[in-house]
């Protein structure tokens, strides 16, 4: 049995995303800026998923521009957004548990010159807004703090940042890298003061090397990719189409069914929240269950090491995370974790268990019963 | 400017007797077996103690080069461009004109060197390096000669046609693969293995390998970096059987029944029965191993006397003196260093004790391999079954 419990790292297409980037490559492959038809053909794609993820978002169009994914989007919210501001203020915030397409951008900001203020999570994972509140300043002009937490699930409590940022500082911009909560939460971001807005393709069942950035009409945002103007000149480059029409397509299906979906993946997350309770010593970390983000579960099984934990799971064909799977090339610990105040030994034994609504719960039993098993086994070798 | 040859020199190669013929048509076979891989039409020529690698039709220079800069044996590789023999004054102006293009306005000290492998040609070798030097100086008001120190060496061979080269390119020395035998690498991810296998390689050495895998503590990317670094070693010593042994149900009967500081030095004991177990098997006549003295406890005289002594092959260990910044220069100027220092895991590691014995005496450690009597037979046994062959770089 193959038991794919890796969702925050990406997904499967849905087989109508398929569908679509199919007919964009093989039948509608024009270029959307050509003038003939063929061009026209291929700019519908666009233009229809634009208004599909602008209506779910109750935004405008034009506020939606086309990136290659959540790194490009974040990128561009950060780089750009500081540059286009610069002369109203050189105050930069974000948390300790950002994405690192976050963090690395802030990083190069402050070598930059700009001011960074780092905020501190609690032990839950979820940004302290006493210290937001300290942080904010007249001369602050961009604030980015994620929507969901990729390795732990805390959801942060947007809708209070926004208003707290901007009644403390006129300037600034409010970015939230929405990548892990797209798809599972009803977004609107007018209503919760988002100025600048990521989201990715793959992780909701979409492709990979495509997703969006909503810039609200007011924001400012310098341009980072400069060439034939495509996109209001905001992103030069020929549309990815395939990924384009793939990604609203994405945005479609995943909405038809928001609600039920999200409950599933609760009831999901709570019976293995039950089944791990039976094992001795499995620690959950983040929020209560339901505060927490549906589709992620931070696991703790204490005395195995994540990796070896997640090897022997792959054995028997079940695929989880041992931190977030764009950093685990690199051997250190867990951001995330860490600014949690997780010690080291439990951070060494996280693994991250996360789940789509295709998901079952045959497949969840599969895997607390191979759980079950394995633990005692790998828990007797351990490093003396 | 274009070059139609190269000519290769050898140094060792040159004075091993009677087997010389051996040596140079191992030389001969390596060379052709690089340039396979290169786009372009070669021939690899033996003739009269030299070799060269002739290329009529369009190449690569630098990526020739390249390859030929991989092949064991070759102690210079020198550019030649060919001329038809129309007289010694054509011949002359053929030479002038070589040093126009290859260095303009030459200013320095040089000389010619002749050689005439058709003794037929008319003119002594002496004589004909004074009158292309006298050409040269003509047309190089800058230049001077110098016989005895001069910063540039025109070298003309007299063959059917007249070829001319001044270049010499260091390649890597040592002698030809396949001319030494066979050896059994034992291969981890580290550092320092990948280096030992390119050292005995480079001495004419055929390389095997062996890995030990140890799934779920070492994960699948372990393996593909050893993969990986074999890859990297035989683009030098061309294709390598890679055997890969799956190690942990051994592992965890030692952790079971030995004591854990002993963990180390009696898993090494049964890695190296199990190498020796498929060398000898492939033929091979010795095991290679990247340990160096102290390195770490495994690594002590007495902990390599340890694990030396379940093997009746010789073990040996190139890189037995160099300091671990030696072995580093090294890995980085073969290539492999970048590869090696990916953070995954190995099965050595995973268990490590944190005080290994550093010293350990040959009778505790045979007394305590006794406890694994019962079944350490049936597991090795499973362990060479169930080993899996990869062959890398073909």
């Amino acid at each position: 049995m193959e038991v794919y419990f890796d969702n925050t790292a990406t997904t499967r297409c849905y087989a109508s995303v398929r569908d679509i980037v199919v007919r964009t490559m093989m039948e509608d492959y024009g270029n959307p800026s050509a003038k003939h038809g063929k061009g026209v053909e291929a700019e519908a794609y666009v233009r229809r998923s634009a208004r599909i993820l602008a209506d779910l978002l109750k935004v405008k169009e034009k506020e939606i521009l086309f990136t290659s994914g959540g790194t490009e989007s974040d990128n561009l919210a950060l780089i750009g957004g500081a540059a286009a501001n610069r002369r109203r203020g050189n105050h930069i915030i974000t948390t300790a548990v950002e994405h690192a397409a976050v963090g690395q951008p802030a990083a190069y900001l402050k070598e930059q010159g700009f001011e960074v203020t780092i905020l501190p999570v609690d032990g839950r994972g979820v940004v302290r807004l006493d210290a937001l509140r300290d942080a904010l300043r007249e001369d602050t002009i961009l604030v980015s703090v994620m929507y969901v937490n990729n390795e732990v699930g805390s959801v942060m409590p947007i809708e209070e940042i926004g208003k707290l940022v901007h009644e403390k500082s006129p300037y600034a911009l409010f970015h939230v890298d929405a990548v892990q909560a797209f798809g599972k939460y009803r977004i609107y971001p007018k209503k919760l003061g988002i100025d600048l807005m990521s989201v990715s393709g793959h992780k909701i069942h979409g492709p990979k090397g495509v997703g969006f950035l909503y810039i609200g009409e007011k924001a400012k945002v310098q341009p980072q990719i400069l060439g034939g103007g495509q996109q209001g000149g905001m992103r030069s480059g020929t549309d990815n189409v395939p990924g384009i029409a793939g990604l609203g397509e994405a945005a479609r299906e995943i909405y038809e069914n928001l609600d039920g979906n999200r409950e599933h993946l609760y009831e999901l997350k709570e019976h293995l929240a039950k089944g791990l309770a039976e094992l001795e010593d499995v620690r959950i970390n983040g929020m209560p269950l339901r505060e927490g983000a549906p589709q992620i579960l931070s696991v703790s099984v204490m005395g195995v090491r994540s990796e070896v934990l997640l090897h022997a799971l792959e054995e028997r064909g079940i695929y989880v995370s041992a931190g977030s799977a764009c950093s685990s090339h690199k051997r250190k610990p867990s951001a995330t974790l860490s600014a949690m105040g997780l010690p080291k030994e439990q951070m060494e034994c996280t693994v991250r268990v996360s789940f789509s609504e295709e998901n079952t719960f045959e497949e969840a039993d599969y895997f607390l019963q191979v759980l079950k098993e394995l633990v005692p086994m790998l828990r007797r070798y351990s490093r003396k | 400017m274009l070059f139609h040859a190269f000519l290769i020199k050898y140094a060792e190669i040159a004075i091993k007797g009677k087997n010389r013929y051996l040596f140079e048509d191992a030389l001969v076979k390596q060379i052709g077996l690089a340039l396979s891989s290169v786009e372009g039409e070669f021939s690899v020529v033996k003739e009269r103690g030299r070799i060269y690698v002739y290329c009529p039709e369009e190449y690569d220079f630098d990526e020739t080069v390249e390859a030929l800069k991989r092949v064991f044996g070759i102690v210079a590789i020198c550019p030649v461009v060919i001329y038809e023999d129309r007289g010694l004054e054509q011949t002359a102006r053929d030479v002038v004109e070589y040093m126009k293009a290859r260095y303009p306005d030459y200013r320095g000290t040089f000389k010619v060197y002749t050689r005439r492998a058709r003794k037929t040609y008319p003119v002594p070798s002496m004589e004909v390096s004074a009158e292309l030097g006298g050409s040269i100086l003509d047309a190089f008001p800058g230049a001077s000669v110098d016989v005895h120190e001069p910063e540039l060496t025109i070298s003309v061979e007299i063959r059917d046609r007249i070829y001319v080269y001044s270049d010499t390119i260091p390649g890597p020395g040592g002698m030809p693969v396949g001319t030494n035998g066979r050896a059994m690498l034992l291969l981890s991810g580290g550092i320092d293995s990948p280096v030992a296998g390119y050292m005995i390689a480079k001495r004419g050495v055929k390389i095997e390998a062996v890995y030990f895998h140890a799934p779920p503590y070492t994960s699948e990317r372990a393996k593909q970096k050893v993969v990986d670094l074999a890859a990297i070693i035989a683009r030098y010593c061309g294709p390598i059987r890679l055997h890969v042994v799956n190690f942990t149900d051994i592992q965890l009967y030692i952790y079971d029944q030995c004591p854990h500081e002993e963990l180390t030095i009696i898993m090494r004991r049964y890695m190296m029965r199990i190498a020796e177990h498929f060398a000898v098997k492939d033929g091979c006549l010795g095991l290679v191993t990247g340990e160096s003295i102290g390195q770490v406890a495994s690594q002590t005289l007495q902990s390599l006397a340890a694990t030396n002594e379940v093997c009746g092959l010789p073990v040996y260990r190139p890189v037995i003196g160099f300091d671990k910044q030696e072995i580093v220069e090294r890995a980085h100027r073969i290539g492999t260093f970048d590869t090696s220092v990916l953070p995954y895991e190995d099965c050595c590691t995973i268990f490590v004790a944190k005080h290994p014995v550093t010293k350990p005496n040959l009778k505790v450690i045979r007394r305590s391999e006794e406890k694994l009597a019962e079944k350490i037979d049936q597991l090795m046994e499973e362990a060479l079954k169930t080993t899996e062959v990869i062959v890398v770089g073909e």
